[in-house]
């Protein structure tokens, strides 16, 4: 325990850049070596009805080959927003936890939490500092979402490896799959969605990517492995439970097959 | 030429003790209780400063004497806490190895700085009976100088100790609920010599680690729950 510390400030980040920097997560390496690692593929973020939806397929690859068929792509940031990866599954995964505890620590050091803008600015400095990694290969770009408690509605973000941020007002996707789960919500998504029509366009849109990118995993009803599909709404975080998110899916495979499944 | 002083060890860690004792006696009271679902903390606070404060997921903090002191030490805590749970893993968070650390540093303090720190802490953490060896409850209390010293059932700190002690040794009993404790810490504060006899629920800070919670176990309570609770 450091009485006389250096840094004074509330940024958990900023703490171990500057008391503690052997704890930095630090992924580039010195020269213009390219680092193959596991890749993360396709996330999604749409506003709805009450809030905003976040959804991931479980799939990792390393180059054409499966690195994990059930890797989770959708963290819980804090009680009210979310972070979906897709890029290097580990910088990525390294970069949610960070951002966990950056939200975590600066609530206790100041007593009062961050506003959301303010935590998605947070994730834009955590990408900008990702930026040699970036350039050797280790690409981090997530999908911010949350509910913004002061204003009373969904809101979501995109970026790019420079820590650019974007707010979308409809909906997201990235990742291998993105385009594809964009296209499909073309289709399906309206703003005034509700909770069940919600889960089922997030379904849709993540199964059409799967459909046409051979690196997203769609759900994988012999192995009982499903997407990770959570909701932050006015009264918190809501997990889509895996027996609903099966229902919904036997009954969009019925469906395209002409209910002979 | 004048001669330098000569002042003993002794003399100046008695000096500096007294110093501290006095700094902290100008301050109220806080207690901590055990109650049937969590550690209770309360204060006597009118202010908007806060004296009780959330360290880790099962752990929280309470300090009284000098404000700007205990809020270092309560910020250099979460630092700690956070920090080693970022390293190894939210369940390598304890309350004893905090209150070691904090004892280390309010120790060198008190041996290495011209002037000690006037503040005196409770550091608790509520036993989570989903997991293997940390189900106990723990109170660690740390006075100025570092001595540590660990508590069962309940803990005071601040001025008047004595007096607000003799309270919770008659009453307190093992298991009691929420509503009950709160009025024992209520009624125990309101004994200390430099503690107000009417205090109602605006002029406390009432603050639990609630077992019943998932994972960040901190909650501080609204005015309106702890009217509810004097009230019944």
């Amino acid at each position: 325990m450091l009485l006389n510390g250096k840094y004074h400030g509330s940024s958990f980040a900023e703490l171990l850049q500057v008391d503690y920097p052997h704890l930095q997560p630090q992924f580039s390496v010195p020269g213009e070596a390219i680092i193959e690692a596991p890749h993360g593929t396709t996330v999604l973020a749409f506003k709805y009805g009450s809030g905003v939806l976040v959804a991931g397929d479980r799939l990792a690859t390393e180059g054409h080959r499966v690195a994990s068929r059930d890797v989770e792509k959708v963290f819980e940031t804090d009680q009210h927003s979310l972070m979906a990866i897709s890029g290097a599954a580990g910088p990525c995964i390294e970069m949610a936890r960070l951002l966990g505890v950056e939200l975590e620590h600066y609530e206790k050091i100041e007593g009062e939490a961050l506003e959301l803008d303010g935590k998605a600015n947070r994730l834009s400095n955590l990408i900008r500092q990702n930026l040699p990694a970036a350039m050797q290969g280790l690409v981090v770009v997530p999908l911010y979402a949350g509910f913004d408690l002061r204003r009373g509605v969904g809101r979501l973000w995109k970026f790019d490896i420079t820590g650019g941020r974007y707010e979308e007002t409809e909906f997201e996707a990235t990742g291998s799959g993105g385009l594809f789960a964009r296209d499909s919500l073309k289709h399906n998504w309206s703003p005034t969605m509700s909770r069940e029509e919600a889960v089922k366009a997030a379904v849709t849109a993540l199964t059409d990517a799967a459909d046409d990118d051979r690196a997203t995993g769609g759900i994988d009803l012999q192995r009982g492995i499903y997407s990770i599909i959570k909701l932050a709404t006015a009264s918190g975080m809501e997990t889509v439970a895996e027996a609903e998110i099966e229902t919904v899916y036997r009954a969009l495979i019925a469906e395209r097959s002409g209910g002979n499944s | 030429m004048s001669m330098p002083f000569y002042v003993s060890p002794e003399q100046i860690m008695a000096d500096k003790a007294e110093f501290a004792r006095k700094g902290i006696a100008r301050g109220r009271s806080i207690v901590a209780i055990e109650y049937d679902g969590g550690i209770l903390k309360i204060a006597e606070n009118a202010t908007g400063l806060n004296k009780v404060g959330e360290i880790y997921d099962r752990i929280s903090f309470a300090g009284v004497g000098k404000f700007s002191e205990f809020d270092q030490l309560r910020k250099i805590g979460v630092r700690f806490a956070d920090t080693k749970g970022y390293a190894y893993s939210r369940e390598d968070v304890r309350g004893r190895g905090l209150a070691n650390a904090y004892s280390q540093v309010m120790g060198d303090a008190f041996t290495q700085n011209p002037k000690p720190l006037e503040v005196e802490i409770i550091i608790a953490e509520v036993g989570d009976s989903r997991l293997a060896g940390h189900e106990e409850s723990s109170i660690y209390k740390v006075m100025y100088d570092g001595f540590i010293s660990d508590h069962h059932g309940w803990c005071v700190i601040g001025g008047s100790v004595e007096e607000v002690e003799s309270v919770l040794k008659n009453d307190y009993e093992e298991g009691m609920p929420l509503g009950g404790a709160v009025k024992l810490g209520r009624e125990a504060l309101g004994r200390g010599s430099n503690g107000s006899s009417e205090l109602d629920a605006e002029k406390l800070e009432v603050c639990v680690l609630d077992q019943a919670l998932p994972n960040r176990k901190f909650r501080r309570l609204s005015t309106d729950e702890v009217t509810g609770m004097l009230a019944s």
